[in-house]
């Protein structure tokens, strides 16, 4: 039994919002349990001329921040290494699904803000801005979807809060595009045997499933009219 | 209410069957996909899904309103509501012969002014050309400009112009929707046509929305 | 204009005639640097990268109060390259460091525990790496030249509670030896140890770090397109196999 009483393949509960930042062309806020994580996207939009030359196809830009009051011991704002990282995994997990091609000289900025952060930040935060990209009208192969999957006190899990985080054996973040079979993050830290990180990658891919069944179910929900 | 069926990015919309692909699907494995949140419109001839947002990318033919926000040499840059800005070449829009290096041509456009015209030319990389050689093309004088998102311009149009012709005839407004997303209204009761291109924007997908609009503007 | 190195590569062939799961060759010399605890000159063909260690007093974290600390960063010096500019680590150098630091921290190879000193004192394990020369496959060369850096790494006594830098009371506790293979996808095909040219067409390259138990303790996707799921399994197992091989050449270290 979990430290939260959920069963080693239990989602913590998910909640799902779009067009939440009227400013932005597109937004989004996914709740995994106590993670919160905000994304918003703007464009595409001209670039300065300084970097037109050579944008045949259109960028990506990411940002993952996470806000001083999101964590136990204030977090100082701007950026730091890991944001840093995390904010290139992000923008990596999300380029291959985006159609760059059909906006030459322009951008497409993702901001995925963590206003209360309990465990598996990034991809709450890429599960948010995947419906945020969506509701923006951005041309995209499918959604990307993203889960985190781990291994504690020898047991196989799915969807690491804060604590499980702290004290896990492997943990590992995972994002794909469902219906393409594709993988476009893949992270792992800890110690794991080939065997268990083939059956951890499984758990991730179903898990994925799942959240993908809620993250289109939530779109097209969202024109069901009020 | 009813709705029009909605697909997202990456849901199959149907088989290819020999059809053209139009804008917001992609193929593969001679199944056809759709890019993009938004409505699929099917039939024997060609396959494709209109977005239900998204910004403006310009193509070669559309009918666009535009403001000018730069006087240059030989031109001016034009504003077509587009990550991508408009260039219109002094020869596409003047008739007269003048001399362009003691002229300022803001005696012709000048900033903030708006024109309806036509997108030229529009290369690989998008950059954008426009030209007032077109029958239709005009400076628009006073009225107001509404933005809405651009794929829902055919929706505000209506088959055969259905749509705009009932708005204009019950608002006694000069309505013109640029295909950029930028509709120009002009007349006395502004406030009706604009309540009613809003709400076709917003319920572009709902089934009897013309009934809707007639009811609203009566 | 399409790339020669993607047109070889489709042929079966590498633009310096390699086969796919091939490194170049590898010269390691190690305690290069006299001033540094520890250090390492690692060469992967013409990748040129200098690792070295230096070991400070430290506060330890929090949570871990009896445990040394393990800082791990690396330097794009703009002398190896015409794509790194001055200026502090961007986003590609931090994450090569990071890399490296959960390579060597997830498989336990410092013993942390035995670098306690005193209350609120404990040994700081400082790794830097410096690139000297870049020519493909910074992260294999920077991870390697870590280990070996370590493995060398002794640590100085201490006298008054100052550190004496050339007396050492022993060597540094190493008990694992994570290594680091990248593994790339160029269409259907994978290569390992990439040229330059070679990482500017590849599409994903999956970084594996194994320790000598064949444990896997770091994983990393990198690259702009994605992987197909099946393939995870075979590429990780590239690089276990691989992994075998090069530590083979540390095996004296």
């Amino acid at each position: 039994m979990r430290i939260d009483g959920r069963q080693p393949e239990d989602l913590r509960e998910i909640q799902m919002k779009i067009d939440i930042i009227s400013s932005a062309n597109g937004s989004a806020e996914v709740k995994f349990g106590n993670t919160v994580a905000v994304a918003g996207v703007y464009g595409p939009k001209g670039l300065f001329p300084r970097h037109l030359q050579e944008s045949e196809t259109g960028i990506l830009r990411c940002r993952y921040n996470m806000a001083p009051f999101s964590v136990d011991e204030r977090k100082s704002p701007g950026p730091d290494r890991r944001s840093v990282e995390l904010s290139k995994v992000i923008r990596l997990s999300i380029e291959p699904t985006i159609f760059l091609e059909e906006f030459p000289r322009a951008t497409i900025d993702g901001f995925i803000e963590i206003i209360q952060a309990d465990g598996s930040t990034r991809v709450t935060g890429i599960n948010a801005l995947s419906l945020a990209l969506a509701s923006a009208g951005i041309p995209m192969r499918d959604l990307v979807t993203a889960c985190s999957v781990g291994k504690i006190n020898d047991t196989l899990i799915v969807d690491l809060n804060g604590e499980e985080d702290n004290n896990s054996q492997a943990d590992i973040s995972f994002a794909i595009l469902p219906s393409k079979n594709l993988v476009t993050l893949l992270q792992m830290d800890g110690i794991l045997g080939k065997e268990e990180l083939i059956e951890l990658l499984n758990m991730a891919k179903s898990s994925c499933e799942k959240i993908y069944e809620m993250q289109k179910k939530l779109l097209k929900e969202k024109y069901s009219g009020e | 209410m009813k709705v029009k069926e909605i697909v997202l990015p990456g849901e199959v919309v149907d088989e290819r069957k020999g059809r053209k692909l139009g804008s917001g699907v992609y193929l593969g494995d001679d199944k056809v996909f759709s890019k993009v949140l938004g409505i699929p419109k099917v039939d024997e001839n060609e396959i494709s899904v209109i977005a239900l947002s998204g910004v403006y990318i310009p193509r070669v033919g559309d009918r666009i309103i535009g403001i000018i926000n730069e006087v240059e040499i030989s031109g001016w840059s034009v504003d077509i509501n587009s990550p991508y800005t408009a260039f219109l070449p002094f020869s596409e829009a003047v008739e007269e012969f003048v001399d362009m290096s003691r002229t300022d041509l803001s005696r012709y456009f000048d900033i903030g002014d708006t024109i309806y015209c036509k997108i030229s030319k529009v290369t690989k990389n998008k950059v954008v050309q426009v030209s007032m050689n077109d029958m239709s093309a005009k400076k628009l004088y006073s009225g107001v400009i509404v933005k809405v998102t651009p794929t829902k311009i055919p929706r505000i149009i209506g088959r055969g112009g259905s749509m705009i012709s009932l708005m204009k005839n019950k608002t006694k407004c000069d309505i013109i929707p640029g295909q950029n997303g930028v509709v120009w209204i002009k007349g006395e009761d502004k406030t009706k046509a604009i309540e009613a291109v809003l709400t076709v924007e917003k319920e572009s997908h709902i089934v009897g929305l013309t009934e809707k609009i007639e009811k609203m503007l009566t | 204009m399409g790339s020669y190195a993607i047109e070889m590569i489709e042929k079966g062939k590498r633009i310096d005639g390699r086969a796919f799961d091939e490194f170049r060759n590898i010269e390691i010399k190690e305690n290069v640097v006299k001033k540094a605890e520890g250090s390492a000159s690692v060469k992967i063909g013409e990748t040129h990268v200098i690792a070295g260690i230096k070991l400070e007093l430290a506060e330890p974290f929090e949570d871990t109060p009896n445990e040394g600390v393990l800082v791990v960063n690396i330097e794009f010096s703009p002398i190896a390259s015409p794509d790194f500019e001055s200026g502090p680590p961007g986003e590609d150098a931090i994450e090569v460091a990071r890399i490296v630091d959960r390579g060597i921290r997830e498989s336990k190879a410092i013993k942390l525990d035995e670098l306690f000193i005193a209350p609120e004192k404990v040994w700081g394990v400082f790794v830097d790496i410096h690139v000297i020369n870049h020519k493909g496959n910074i992260l294999n060369a920077a991870a390697l030249a870590s280990l070996v850096a370590l493995l060398n790494t002794r640590i100085p006594k201490i006298v008054d509670g100052k550190i004496v830098r050339n007396e050492f009371e022993r060597k540094l506790p190493v008990e694992h030896k994570p290594i680091t293979v990248s593994v790339c996808k160029v269409g259907n095909k994978y290569i390992l140890d990439p040229l330059l040219e070679e990482e500017n067409i590849l599409d994903a390259k999956l970084s594996v770090a194994i320790r000598e138990d064949e444990k896997i303790c770091a994983l990393q996707k990198q690259g702009s397109k994605g992987i197909d799921f099946e393939e995870i399994e075979k590429m990780v197992d590239l690089a276990v196999e691989k992994s075998k091989e090069i530590r083979e050449l540390i095996k004296w270290q």
